[in-house]
Parts: structure tokens; C-alpha cells; sequence
């Protein structure tokens, strides 16, 4: 590997790792200036006592030390509303999130990247047209919205059910497990996917017209080169650039639009976790989310500047 | 100008006359409620009486069935005339004799078409407000960055780009959590506008840097130096009116983000609260298990976000400076 590429690839990681402390300390901080919440009752008392057994009363700088110093160790403390050790809170939690947020990915790169290249490839093409419309229009409908509309279509045909995790039963095979999880992933991952499909789509089509103009494409086509086989082969990985570039940010949309589904949807996942710590003023588990949700982001940009290393080893130092 | 800027531009004035005008078009008072008509169904004006004659635009009001389920039919006996220019509206129905609910009724039997309308005057507003904010946020810290260049520079771009990678939804949820989670209607517009704001910045502030990196080398900047002016003034007069396009597209491009944040903040209960109308109060009952299925046009604040955004979005889309990334 060149130097060059091991710099930029260590750089990236070390910004990763200062993405996740950052911003799980800066949550932790921000958490303990809110004013108190319900976690405890009302009773002034309880609420002083159970302060005090959490460590809370103390100063700020004492207590963000202790827990940072904990925190290296994977002890990230116990959540004050459920009374469970906050890094078991979630990891259950996650890993759901984590389930709707790769297929919601992979489903919106299955239908925005061919799509894209598709009407990208053929300006004129009357379906093409259509396609780009209706992506201009689904890139306007949030993951707020799709969700509500789904959850109507839901109640109202009965095909999919309508949100909530899958009760999986007990002596289920392995078939089954994916049959049935398959079933009720299957809407919210929708409702997460289609604005980031629609997003994917806009950017692929103006990558690959843009690639179809490069001297070399012109070249093959020229040559004699038959125009699917350039468009499909050759075109698409010049184009993949833009779209890889962006795919830190896509991630961190994904992210976004699952923390509203989870909770139109009932998905309990780390969104809803999250919410409903912050609601509480549930400061570990506050931190404890912020900083799972970071770890999966910043591994999500780690893989997408590797991958754009390969298709692309010409990284700009100050990309 | 191309065909789609032109259709979003229409979209919008549509919009925004709709907004101002929105406390004389709404037929009825935005809290006013019809206890007989919880979740009523839209009503459809006519103009075609029972026989096929042609009448005065009316309605047939709605007579309640069963409280339970929530069953109405039209009175189909009785035409209530629409009146058009009456005091304080501009077209509304005797109340006395039913009252006209376009595009239906919620839980508590109020005009889902004034509530929208109303609505739209927090939603857009704190919007609108929250970009004004991003935006000046935006052009001075790129413009310093910019500028400057150096270390300065460096810091505010890596402080921008670590904001850009966040999902912005979790960065407005957390900002909020550390206010108290009770707030009056004017303390939420403010803080939501301050919130989003600072979560917004980052987008403008890259492109308003790029500009004026690259216009203060041209001569004219140049120029402006030699003959004495002083830091300030070649900024303020000279670059970055270069950066005013740019900007302009910013707007249209961080609007839909700020509409989509308004609305799950005032969803999951961060937001406006109760009885206060806005978009995301709206959808919020809309969310509730089986209300949906009931009263499918309690999603219209939905179909005016989504009608909102299409149209800044086509503004944008025939722009050379729009790109996905200033979008996501």
C-alpha cells in the first residue's frame, strides 16, 4: 500500500476514535445541564438520596473523569430509569437499530444505485423521465411521513404487519427466525430506505452523465465498445466516486430517519432508547447510546473510505 | 429560469399566501370545537343538488350515527349554504346549522383545514426563522475561515465537518434534552430557532469559505486592499456579495431539513405541545395506535410538508450550486 494511502487511512481512523469520544463526552456534558427529570419520582428525598447513590451531586469535572475513566473499561455505568447496567441496555438495543439500518442501506443502494444509473445513462428515455420524477418527489418525503403512510397501507390491506419487533417463537428453525423477522423488517426498512434511495438515485444519475463525457468512456464507445457494457462496466465505476465519497453522511441519514421510524414503528431500537433517556435525564445511558450510535457511524465511514480507496486510489490528502 | 424553478416558485407563493393569509381563509377558529364531529370525514362542497339542479355552492352537514365508532352520514335533506366574505373569514357555513370541516375533523371534533393552515404559520415560521439564523451563522464563520485561512481556517472547517457527519436529528434531540422539557409556544419557537440554528451552520459555512478563499484572490479584491480598505469593509462589500447565489440555494436546500425537524421534535413531544397548532403536533395524533386507521386525513399537515418540501426542492433542483450533499 503507499504511503500516501496508509496516511489518509490513518487520519480517517483517528478521526473516528475522536468522533466517538467526542461525542459521547459532549452528550454526557450536555445531559448534566439539563435540569433534573422524573427518573426517581418527585418525592425530594428519594430523588436526593438516589443522586447521591448514582454519584450525580457530585462536581461536574469529577464525575465526567470517573466515568470516562470507567468507560475505557467498557463499565459504562447503570441506567438510573431501568436499573440495568446501561452497556446490556444497549447492546439489545443496538444491535435492533442496527438490523434496520443495514437493510435500510442495502435496500436504498439496491434501488437508487441501478436506478440511477439508468436514467443518468438515457436523458431522453420517457421512463427515465418518470423515474426521475417520482425521485425528486419521494427525495420530499421524509421517513416521518413514508412511515404514517405505511402504517395506514399497513392497517388497511393487512400485508406486512405493521411495526413492532417480531415475537419469534421459542422452537422456530432457523428458516423461520428469517422468514418471520424478514416479515416485520420489512416496512420500516422501507420507511428508512426510499428518501435515501430517491438522495442515492439524484447522485448516481448526475455521476455516471458526468463519467459518459470523460474522454476514455467517449473512447470505448468509439472503439466500438457496445454502450450497456460501457455504461454498466466501465462508466459505473468512474461514477461510484461521488456517491462512496458521501456515504459517511448517508450513513448519518440513516440514522436519522431510523430514529423516527423506531418510534412511529415501534422498533425499539437505540432512537427510542435514546428519546426516552434524554426524556428521563438518564445521564450514562444518555452517554451509552451516543456513544454506540457513534461507534456504528464512524465504522460506517471507515468502511466507505476504504472502499472508495479501492475503486479510487487517487485520495486527495485533503479529502 | 428553467420549468421545474418556475413550478417550485409557484408552489411556494401558493404557500406562502396561504400561510399569511391563513387566519381569514380558515373557515373556523383553530381551537374551536365540534363535539359531535370527532373525527369527521372531509367535507366535499357541491354544487349539484340531489336532482342534478345547480345551486349556490353548500354542503350537506354530517349527522353523527354512533359516538363509539365515530359513523357519520350526510344529511342529504339539508343544504348548507357556503358564505363567502362574512366578517373575519372568507368562506365559511352557519355553525348554528353545521359546520364545514374541508378536510375533516380530529379527536376533539376541530377543523383539520384551519389547523393546518394555522399551523403552517409555526412550522414555516420557526423554519424560516432557524435559516435566517444557519445561514448569517454560516456566512460569518466561513467568511472568517475563509478569509483568514490558516489555522483559524483549518479548525472552523474540521468543527464543520464533524458537525455535517452527525446525524443532525440526534444532534437536535440532544440540544433540546438539556432544556427543561416543559416550555410555553414562544419559548419553544426561540429555542427551536437557536437549536436549529447551530445545527444547521455547517452547510452554508463550507461553501461561503470556498468563495471567499477563491475571490480574495482576484484582483479586484486586491484592488480594494490597495487602496486602503479595511479588512471588514473588502469582506462585507466586496466577497461576499460572490457568495450571494450560493446562499440563496443554501435556504432552499436547509427549509426542508428545518420543516423535517420541526415536525419530529413537536412528534416525539420535544416540540410544540397541545393545543398549540403545528405540523408536528398534528402528525403527532396521527402517530397514535389506531387512530390512523379511523381517520386516514388526519395525515393532511403530512401531504402540506411534503407539498412544501417538493416545491423547495424543485427550486433547488435546477440550480447548479444544489448538490445531495448540502441536502442530506
Amino acid at each position: 500500500m503507499q504511503t500516501g494511502v496508509r496516511r489518509y487511512l490513518l487520519r480517517r481512523a483517528g478521526f473516528a476514535v475522536l468522533l466517538v469520544f467526542a461525542v459521547s463526552s459532549a452528550s454526557l456534558l450536555l445531559a448534566h445541564l439539563a435540569p433534573p427529570g422524573d427518573a426517581f419520582g418527585t418525592d425530594p428525598a428519594v430523588l436526593a438520596a438516589e443522586r447521591h447513590r448514582f454519584g450525580i451531586d457530585r462536581p461536574i469535572g469529577e464525575q465526567y473523569l470517573d466515568w470516562l475513566s470507567r468507560s475505557l473499561r467498557f463499565d459504562f455505568g447503570e441506567s438510573m430509569r431501568f436499573h440495568r447496567p446501561v452497556a446490556a441496555l444497549v447492546r439489545e438495543r443496538a444491535a435492533n437499530t442496527a438490523l434496520l439500518g443495514l437493510s435500510a442501506l442495502g435496500l436504498a443502494t439496491a434501488i437508487g444505485l441501478p436506478l440511477g444509473v439508468f436514467t443518468g445513462s438515457r436523458a431522453r428515455d420517457p421512463l427515465a423521465i418518470v423515474a426521475r420524477a417520482a425521485s425528486i418527489v419521494i427525495l420530499s418525503t421524509p421517513s416521518l411521513v413514508t412511515s404514517l403512510v405505511l402504517l395506514l397501507v399497513a392497517s388497511r390491506t393487512g400485508w406486512f404487519p405493521a411495526g413492532g419487533l417480531p415475537r419469534i417463537p421459542l422452537d422456530a428453525s432457523v428458516l423461520d427466525t428469517v422468514a418471520i423477522t424478514t416479515r416485520h423488517l420489512f416496512l420500516p426498512a422501507l420507511a428508512v430506505a426510499l428518501p435515501i434511495a430517491a438522495a442515492i438515485e439524484r447522485l448516481q444519475s448526475r455521476a455516471i452523465h458526468e463519467a459518459l463525457e470523460e474522454p476514455c468512456i467517449i473512447a470505448a464507445l468509439a472503439r466500438g465498445v457496445p454502450r450497456h457494457r460501457v455504461v454498466w462496466r466501465h462508466a459505473l465505476r468512474l461514477s461510484l466516486k461521488p456517491v462512496l465519497a458521501i456515504y459517511g453522511i448517508i450513513i448519518g441519514s440513516a440514522l436519522s430517519g431510523s430514529f423516527v421510524v423506531e418510534i412511529v414503528m415501534s422498533w425499539t431500537g437505540l432512537g427510542d432508547l435514546m428519546y426516552q433517556a434524554l426524556q428521563s435525564r438518564d445521564l450514562y445511558l444518555v452517554a451509552g447510546c451516543a456513544a454506540a450510535g457513534s461507534f456504528g457511524l464512524a465504522v460506517g465511514i471507515l468502511l466507505s473510505d476504504l472502499a472508495l480507496v479501492a475503486v479510487d486510489p487517487r485520495v486527495e490528502e485533503s479529502a | 429560469m428553467t420549468a421545474t424553478t418556475r413550478a417550485g416558485l409557484l408552489g411556494l407563493a401558493f404557500i406562502g399566501a396561504l400561510t399569511v393569509g391563513a387566519s381569514v381563509i380558515a373557515p373556523h377558529d383553530p381551537g374551536r370545537q365540534f363535539a359531535d364531529l370527532s373525527y369527521a370525514p372531509p367535507m366535499r362542497p357541491h354544487i349539484f343538488g340531489d336532482g342534478g339542479r345547480v345551486h349556490r355552492p353548500f354542503i350537506y352537514p354530517l349527522r353523527l350515527v354512533d359516538r363509539l365508532e365515530h359513523t357519520f352520514v350526510e344529511d342529504r335533506t339539508t343544504r348548507v349554504p357556503l358564505e363567502f366574505l362574512s366578517p373575519g373569514t372568507l368562506v365559511t357555513t352557519d355553525e348554528s346549522r353545521g359546520p364545514w370541516l374541508l378536510l375533516g375533523g380530529d379527536a376533539l371534533g376541530r377543523d383539520i383545514f384551519a389547523r393546518v393552515l394555522l399551523g403552517a404559520r409555526l412550522s414555516l415560521g420557526v423554519s424560516v426563522a432557524a435559516a435566517v439564523v444557519a445561514i448569517v451563522l454560516g456566512a460569518v464563520l466561513g467568511a472568517i475561515a475563509g478569509y483568514r485561512g490558516g489555522r483559524v481556517d483549518n479548525l472552523l472547517m474540521r468543527a464543520a465537518d464533524f458537525v455535517l457527519v452527525l446525524p443532525a436529528i440526534y444532534v437536535v434531540i440532544v440540544l433540546r434534552g438539556t432544556m427543561p422539557l416543559v416550555l410555553t409556544t414562544g419559548t419553544v419557537f426561540w429555542t427551536m430557532t437557536a437549536i436549529l440554528g447551530l445545527a444547521g451552520w455547517p452547510y452554508p459555512a463550507r461553501g461561503v469559505r470556498a468563495v471567499v478563499a477563491a475571490e480574495r484572490q482576484k484582483e479586484y479584491a486586491e484592488a480594494a486592499r490597495a487602496v486602503g480598505a479595511g479588512s471588514l469593509r473588502i469582506l462585507l462589500r466586496h466577497l461576499l456579495p460572490a457568495a450571494r447565489g450560493f446562499l440563496a440555494v443554501q435556504i432552499t436546500l436547509l427549509l426542508p431539513a428545518f420543516i423535517l425537524a420541526e415536525a419530529t421534535l413537536s412528534f416525539v413531544g420535544f416540540g410544540f405541545a397541545e393545543p398549540t397548532p403545528s405540523w408536528g403536533v398534528m402528525l403527532h395524533e396521527a402517530g397514535q395506535a389506531g387512530t390512523l386507521f379511523e381517520a386516514p386525513w388526519l395525515l393532511a399537515p403530512a401531504a402540506a410538508m411534503v407539498l412544501t418540501i417538493l416545491s423547495l426542492h424543485l427550486v433547488s433542483a435546477g440550480s447548479s450550486y444544489s448538490s445531495w450533499e448540502d441536502r442530506a
